[in-house]
């Protein structure tokens, strides 16, 4: 059906330009002497009234027409007033109902626009009743013509000299304007085009007298074809001249189907690889690593790539505030200035459907409730003009929207005075909080700031609806606001809702992910250690850095029971709940510097997944004991869920519940894990909810916290423990396996060395001295650090905390054996452990055992890093493996050693290093003939694909994160068994 | 076990095939033009909160299935534990389910002769679910009418 097609293409490209017009008619309406603005309307109104006559919508064409005679008229130099923008922008709307209606019946619908058209045909004809009272319109008439033509009588003779160069004006300028087909076309024709259409304009000129006597519709076209295919044969360079107008031949149309089609199939190969990565994990020399590495790093690009078509310029959803701006002034009677920045940052299409009416309201509320009246901003000594100021950029995987208004600012004693009337909060309470607490009820349900309800905002809709639908899509918004000089509001939404990283936990056996996005931290709780829940009238509650936070058990919330499914026995292996401290090192409680932190570190331990899933006993013995508290910020309210324990983090594809399902609100979506079981997505929003009740007291939690504690890059996280001293002493978690309590009882002792049976092996005890003392009863704590199969425990007397810090190490330590030096953390002297050096005496015979030292004993290796941390943490480590270690402090001292003449086996070289980086350092060598098939491995703590890529094409033959201690052992040992294979 | 017998293809024009399952001693059948697959139900999650009838969510070969326990939702007993079930997939509006049914049968080509409506004193769980009854040689096969049973869901829980 050909007419179906044509309909429909019409349709979504008018409806398109319309939002245009809309956009530029407000522009044109502050700049009358754009002609580049008027130009592009005309044309596409233009282009929108002879589709219509094409396809024989009548309705549609009159109403174009006569909108597009006015537009000619001001295009001819008559002055533009405010009516008559109205108007067109009224016409404007009425053909938007209309195609509507066209739509949905694919039949203009009945009715008549006579109404519209009498009008403009009116204000065409000179008729401008109202050009006298309007006044924004005179202040701004036409500048390139001095005298106005007022009446239609001064038009009907040919223009007057001052006329005729604005007419030359307009149309240079019109001519210049380009089309959307911007033909090529050679300067010399152009210069004749120009011409051309200079004496075509002349004849509009001559025919708009006629038409301003009697508007009939045969009048224009005579001369207006060719005054539109002007444009069509600009010069190319004239482009330049607008930067308004659309630019089309960069770009295809895709249905949106399309795009999801391709991005479900996406989620599908990810789920796939991920499922693989598990399997080949379990293998330990597996032939399939590297393709699979290949695979993974492909589909992580391909996942890319097909978001970024799923992403759209945010400037489509401001497309209508112009407008609305416009509109709200004129009926508030307000001078605002609507000023956009960032228009071309780019979200997720589904998200930008999301937040545009949030959006919308928000700029009216800054609009209607934050800008003062003209009077009051001249009695303030402001500019009459407001601004609304509306920004978007990125920061980090979220983007980040604020709207500014330059207005009065929060007036803090009449939120006071509602929070109290609407019984939201009592005095004394609002004695303790802060004005930015104050400010935050405004975000409350039930809560209008206006005095007065006006027409534009207050119809209660308020700030909390917007609040509800940005957390909706895992968003939260925030307030800033000065009395006297304005408010802004933060909106921070995530990019994309398809494929999120998500925590993990289990609950009454069973699996559950959270988005990691609302986690803010994760604490383990214990009956006898400093964090323990405790009760209020059977309300669990625990004290976070004197704090309550209210806590909902996950079990208690879902209903859970431990019931048997009775489909439990089909369950394979790595569905049973493994033991609850499986990495309880890197949660025992992790001071949560930001949001995305005990992401990281979570994500850094070093937990394989067979571990994990491998250990079968049941985690119900210590139920109470041995709890995790997941630490949840919803906007500003935070809770604690109770889990069981937790596992890890990982990318998840958020696939919708079915529709049966839909209707349980703590569930956002379900997801296949890497080992392709089923599990559930926690909806933080459904659990806030759940929680609401209970979270007045917590509700001042800051967001502002987010702020200050900004996760730096160069921090590391520390494990602080106390052993043998009172002096703490720290590791960096990434280093630690687990962090395990080992019934003293338990602890034999065998050939002059203390052993425990663990994982039904036995794992040899380290004190770091002598002086540690030596529980004979009770919990003993221990640090397990693993090594392929090999795990050590080093005993603690006393875990401390988790510290980010930045990690400075101070005085080498030569005299104390198994200590790298000191650092401050927490403002305290910190002794860094050498865990090499007590790897080394839980295996004296280490070396020997490890497989494949036969091969690197000896090889040669150059380590160029410069940390002096991780020169001292890997060098043992090497050592202790059987390679010949040298250090370099930079890449310049590495390349002075190949001046010297030392050759090496195999090179180990951070990325990130001062003056002469990873990347530059490995180009250097593979561009030197002395080095050149020395192979490189690269170090670094980013593991960005596009990192990864570079370093692949600077030479590196392998990258390994930083942390990934066994990547690295691994990755030397591939290399010094290819050297011996080769030698 | 997940064999369907018989494929026969007549030439009967009122004649509709029908996938035949076996939900305790009854015998159903299903329009076969409705049945994406039959498979085993391993493995499947269990959803907190969701209606009794639904037995959980399941990984069908990169799916997420919805699996709907035919016993619940006629008000039978549960299945013998560690029996064998199985699981009939269909589709509708882009989403998978899986009806859980005790075993699979055979293929049956019948024709509108021997359908008749539901028996007006059959329990109302077995109508919300059924499309009418065919009279077999020796048995009597109840129709499942898929869309039925995929829309109601709440009434279960009532019933």
């Amino acid at each position: 059906m050909p007419m179906d097609d044509l309909l429909s293409e019409f349709l979504t490209e008018t409806t398109e330009s319309l939002d245009v017009v809309d956009m530029e008619l407000v522009k044109f309406e502050q700049e009358p002497n754009n002609a580049g603005i008027l130009d592009n309307i005309f044309r596409l109104v233009h282009t929108i009234k002879g589709t219509c006559g094409f396809l024989g919508l009548p309705r549609l064409e009159a109403l174009a027409h006569a909108a597009e005679t006015l537009m000619g008229n001001y295009r001819d130099g008559a002055p533009v007033t405010q009516d008559g923008v109205s108007l067109i922008l009224q016409s404007i709307d009425r053909i938007k109902e209309i195609m509507g209606e066209l739509e949905a019946n694919e039949t203009e619908p009945e009715g008549s626009d006579e109404d519209l058209i009498t009008q403009l045909d009116r204000i065409s004809a000179g008729g401008c009743a109202s050009e006298d009272d309007s006044a924004p319109a005179a202040s701004a008439p036409v500048e390139a013509a001095p005298e106005p033509k007022a009446t239609p009588s001064d038009v009907a003779p040919p223009a007057p000299k001052a006329g005729e160069a604005t007419l030359d004006e307009l149309e240079a300028a019109f001519a210049a304007a380009p089309s959307p087909e911007g033909m090529d076309v050679s300067p010399e024709a152009a210069a004749g085009v120009m011409a051309e259409a200079a004496s075509s304009s002349q004849q509009v000129d001559d025919a708009a007298p006629e038409m301003a006597a009697a508007p009939e519709p045969e009048a224009e076209p005579e001369a207006e074809p060719e005054v539109a295919e002007a444009p069509r044969e600009a010069p190319p360079e004239a482009k330049a001249a607008s930067k308004d107008g659309p630019v089309k031949n960069q770009s295809i149309r895709v249905n949106v189907e399309t795009l999801e089609h391709l991005m479900t199939m996406v989620s599908e190969l990810v789920l796939t690889r991920n499922q693989l990565l598990e399997m080949v994990r379990r293998l330990d020399d597996s032939e399939f690593k590297v393709p699979l590495q290949r695979l993974s790093t492909v589909t992580a690009e391909l996942q890319d790539g097909v978001m970024k078509t799923r992403m759209q310029p945010i400037g489509n959803a401001w497309q209508k505030l112009p407008r609305i701006v416009r509109d709200l002034a004129n009926e508030l009677d307000k001078k605002i200035d609507l000023q956009m920045h960032g228009a071309d940052t780019e979200l997720d299409r589904q998200v930008l459907e999301l937040i545009k009416d949030p959006l919308t309201h928000m700029v009216r509320n800054s609009a209607d409730h934050g800008l003062e009246t003209t009077a009051d901003r001249v009695k303030a000594g402001k500019p009459e003009i407001g601004v609304v100021k509306l920004s978007a950029y990125h920061e980090g995987g979220h983007i980040i929207i604020e709207i500014t208004d330059d207005g009065a600012g929060l007036n803090t004693e009449k939120v006071k005075a509602k929070i109290i009337d609407n019984g939201l909060a009592t005095q004394a309470e609002l004695d303790q909080m802060t004005e930015a607490q104050i400010h935050r009820f405004i975000f409350k349900a039930g809560f209008s700031t206006a005095a007065v309800v006006t027409s534009v905002s207050g119809r209660g809709v308020g700030m909390d609806v917007v609040r509800t639908n940005i957390e909706l899509i895992g968003g939260i918004v925030d307030v800033k606001s000065e009395t006297g000089t304005g408010s802004t509001f933060f909106i921070k939404i995530p990019l994309t809702l398809a494929i999120v990283s998500a925590l993990i936990v289990e609950s009454s056996g069973q699996r559950f992910a959270i988005p990691q996005l609302s986690v803010v931290e994760l604490v383990r709780t214990h009956n006898n250690a400093d964090h323990r829940i405790e009760m209020i009238n059977d309300t669990p509650v625990l004290r976070l850095r004197n704090k309550l936070l209210p806590l909902m058990a996950l079990s208690k919330l879902l209903d859970l029971q431990m019931a048997e499914n009775v489909l439990t026995d089909a369950v394979p292996e790595a569905m049973v709940p493994a033991e609850a401290p499986a990495i309880e090192a890197a949660i025992d409680e992790v001071e949560a510097d930001s949001q995305e932190a005990p992401a990281e570190e979570v994500q850094a331990m070093p937990v394989p997944a067979e571990e994990v899933a491998g250990n079968s006993e049941p985690a119900k013995e210590n139920a109470d004991d041995n709890l995790f508290v997941v630490v949840i910020q919803v906007g500003a309210q935070l809770f604690g869920v109770v889990v069981d324990s937790v596992f890890d983090t990982e990318e998840i594809v958020v696939k919708p519940m079915s529709s049966m399902l839909r209707d349980i609100s703590l569930f956002s979506g379900n997801t296949i894990l890497g080992d392709g079981s089923v599990i559930m997505i926690i909806d933080p929003n459904g659990i806030a909810q759940s929680v609401a009740q209970t979270t007045s007291s917590t509700d001042t939690a800051e967001i502002e916290d987010e702020k200050h504690l900004t996760a730096n890059d160069d921090t590391t996280a520390m494990l602080v423990f106390r052993a043998a001293s009172e002096e703490p002493k720290a590791v960096p978690l990434s280093l630690v396996t687990r962090l395990e309590e080992i019934d003293a009882a338990e602890i034999e002792r065998a050939n002059g060395r203390d052993l425990v049976q663990y994982r039904g092996v036995l794992m040899p005890l380290v004190y770091i001295s002598e002086e540690t003392q030596r529980k004979t009863e009770g919990q003993q704590p221990v640090l397990v650090f693993s090594d392929q199969e090999r795990s050590m425990g080093l005993v603690v007397d006393e875990i401390v905390d988790i510290v980010e810090d930045k990690l400075n190490i101070e005085i080498k330590a030569d005299d104390m054996p198994g200590m790298i030096g000191s650092a401050v953390i927490k403002e305290k002297a910190t002794e860094i452990l050498d865990i090499g050096y007590f790897i080394e005496q839980a295996f004296d015979d280490w070396m020997e055992q490890r497989e494949g030292v036969s091969l690197a004993r000896g090889a040669r290796l150059l380590l160029v890093d410069d940390s002096a941390f991780f020169r001292n943490m890997l060098a043992p480590l090497l050592s202790a493996s059987g390679y010949s270690v040298t250090l370099a402090e930079s890449a310049k001292q590495a390349l002075d050693l190949k001046d010297r003449g030392i050759q090496f086996d195999i090179i180990v070289s951070d990325i990130e290093m001062p003056e002469m980086d990873g990347i530059t350092f490995a180009e250097t060598l593979r561009g030197d003939p002395v080095w050149k098939d020395t192979p490189i491995i690269a170090l670094s703590s980013h593991t960005a694909p596009h990192i990864i890529e570079r370093s692949r094409q600077a030479g590196f033959i392998d990258f390994v994160g930083k942390f990934d201690r066994q990547g690295l052992m691994e990755s030397i040992k591939d290399c010094s068994t290819q050297l011996g294979a080769a030698a | 076990m997940s064999d369907i017998v018989n494929l026969e293809h007549g030439v009967d024009q009122s004649a509709e095939e029908y996938i035949t399952v076996m939900i305790a001693d009854q015998l159903f059948g299903m329009p076969i033009l409705e049945v994406q697959d039959v498979f085993m139900p391993e493995t499947v999650t269990e959803v907190p909160l969701a209606s009794q009838d639904v037995a959980g969510v399941l990984n069908l070969r990169g799916r997420i299935v919805t699996a709907i326990d035919m016993r619940k939702r006629l008000g039978l007993p549960d299945l013998e534990e560690n029996k064998p079930r199985m699981a009939v997939g269909i589709e509708s509006n882009g989403e998978s389910y899986g009806l859980i049914i005790d075993k699979v049968g055979e293929v049956h080509r019948l024709s509108d002769e021997t359908f008749e409506v539901n028996p007006a004193n059959l329990d109302p769980r077995w109508v919300a679910i059924s499309a009418g009854v065919h009279r077999l040689d020796g048995s009597l096969m109840v129709v499942i009418d898929v869309e039925k049973v995929l829309a109601q869901k709440e009434t279960v829980i009532a019933a």
